[in-house]
């Protein structure tokens, strides 16, 4: 999990621990990329990238922008996904909508939208990003990444 | 990225900002949260251009209905469309809304304890305050007190103002059935009891929901922008932007003040299309203000909440009250705020 909100990330990886699954799962959360050089020997295989975007803060788009840069290409076959936070208020909006989707464009990546604050939407958005998951760590016979990517994206 | 040309007069000062309260009459509606999240975030894709309101200068209006508009902090509402409103029977209306309050008043919702006056209304007709032919023109209402213990006297003192305007709504409002009359933006001056009295007789009336309408930080830095790109005479006040800090103990406020020729000769160089803004635009103008004040201050204001813009124009803040301080941009800062209730309402 990558954005700014320290604790937004340290939330919504708490809701995903609480989900009942039948895999072990590791999250790492960073507030930018790159992550460290000197650890990169001893890190797991990453499966699934969730920028987090708070609509409410143009800063965390920008940090994500340029954490986009250090991702490589090949994640960008369905194993990034773009998580917008904060839409219960839209009054506190400071992120225009197209510029979310000019990432989603670019990126070919799809765009998910939550309200971490509210316990329910919370626990629902863990679960997709749960299925997701699975389908990108090949879990699911039959339906790859990438094709499950290019499904969501035109919802 | 164009520098901030001379900006030798920006200062900031925090400090800790008040809660206000919001009326509990006009209750914001409260549809699924995703749902109207993803409605707004879907119409935020039409909003990419607009023609400069603030451009359509409007030298010709009459100084003295304008006025009447001018340097009053007004409180921000969205209406929905009026069914059965005649702009003929205002009189009647008049007469009706000034039976309901003093109605209102005998059943104890008296606004000032010990004060015997009785409450004049009248409802004027503002036809000059509209952007295109097609508008509704726009109506005043206003209530005076006048002393009952000597009702012969003139002493009549106004307490309360309210304005229904729709300043080039036209285009947006399509569809609209007969019989209803959209005036979408409301304006209201004064106590806040009168408010709501005058509110619940027109939702009475006429069927009407009126919603209280506040204004995004993305809506705020486009105020921003348009405003500062107006030319000013000179000795004009500084521009300026406050910010709120969120997720800490005591909420803090930063203040951004810029000198307005410094604005406007920024907005100048960011600006292609004169009469046109477009969404990059306001995003660049806001950048370089942001990495300015970065620069010296190492505080980074796009993590921050924008919550209110000061111009020489017009000044607005995110809880929906504005103030216009100018006659020349009135119409401009209108059609801007009508937009926003048209969206809202939408």
């Amino acid at each position: 999990l990558v954005g700014s909100d320290e604790s937004a990330q340290q939330k919504l990886a708490e809701a995903i621990l609480k989900e009942k699954k039948s895999f072990k799962i590791s999250i790492h959360l960073a507030t930018s990329l790159p992550l460290p050089l000197e650890r990169d020997h001893l890190r797991p295989r990453i499966d699934l990238i969730v920028f987090m975007i708070d609509i409410k803060s143009k800063y965390s788009l920008k940090n994500v922008e340029a954490s986009l840069a250090h991702v490589d290409a090949s994640f960008f076959l369905g194993k990034v996904c773009f998580l917008v936070t904060g839409v219960g208020r839209v009054n506190y909006c400071s992120v225009e909508t197209n510029a979310v989707w000019k990432l989603r464009d670019i990126y070919c990546s799809p765009v998910l939208y939550c309200e971490l604050e509210l316990e329910g939407i919370r626990v629902a958005t863990a679960q997709r990003l749960l299925r997701m998951l699975q389908i990108c760590a090949g879990h699911i016979p039959g339906v790859s990444a990438l094709s499950f990517g290019s499904l969501m994206r035109n919802s | 990225m164009p520098r901030v040309p001379g900006c030798a007069h920006l200062w900031c000062w925090i400090q800790p900002h008040s809660v206000t309260a919001r009326p509990a009459w006009a209750a914001r509606s409260s549809p699924h949260v995703l749902l109207r999240a993803a409605k707004l975030l879907r119409s935020g894709a039409n909003r990419k251009q607009r023609v400069n309101p603030a451009g359509r200068d409007n030298e010709n209006a009459d100084p003295q209905k304008a006025a009447s508009l001018l340097r009053k902090q007004w409180s921000l509402y969205s209406v929905t469309p009026l069914y059965k409103f005649s702009g003929a029977r205002l009189k009647e209306y008049a007469r009706l809304l000034g039976a309901f309050i003093a109605a209102e008043k005998q059943k104890g919702l008296a606004v000032e304890v010990g004060v015997d006056a009785d409450v004049k209304v009248t409802f004027a007709s503002l036809p000059e305050l509209r952007g295109d032919p097609q508008d509704q023109p726009a109506m005043l209402v206003q209530l005076s007190s006048r002393s009952s213990v000597s009702p012969k006297s003139s002493d009549e003192k106004l307490i309360w103002s309210g304005c229904f305007c729709c300043v080039s709504g036209e285009d947006l409002l399509e569809n609209v059935p007969e019989d209803f009359t959209c005036l979408p933006l409301f304006l209201a001056n004064g106590a806040e009891s009168y408010t709501a009295m005058v509110g619940s007789w027109f939702q009475k009336t006429f069927d009407c929901h009126f919603c209280r309408l506040s204004i995004s930080p993305l809506n705020l830095s486009w105020m921003a922008a348009m405003w500062a790109g107006c030319s000013v005479e000179k000795n004009a006040c500084a521009t300026e932007l406050v910010f709120s800090v969120p997720c800490l103990p005591q909420p803090l406020d930063i203040s951004y003040a810029i000198h307005p020729e410094d604005a406007k000769a920024l907005w100048d160089t960011v600006q292609k299309t004169p009469g046109e803004i477009t969404q990059e635009e306001v995003d660049l103008f806001m950048d370089c203000l942001y990495s300015h004040f970065h620069r010296h201050f190492k505080i980074h204001l796009s993590a921050t909440k924008l919550v209110k813009v000061s111009t020489a124009i017009a000044s607005a803040h995110c809880n929906g009250t504005i103030k216009l301080l100018q006659s020349r941009y009135l119409t401009g800062v209108l059609m801007l705020l009508t937009e926003l209730a048209i969206s809202q309402i939408q």
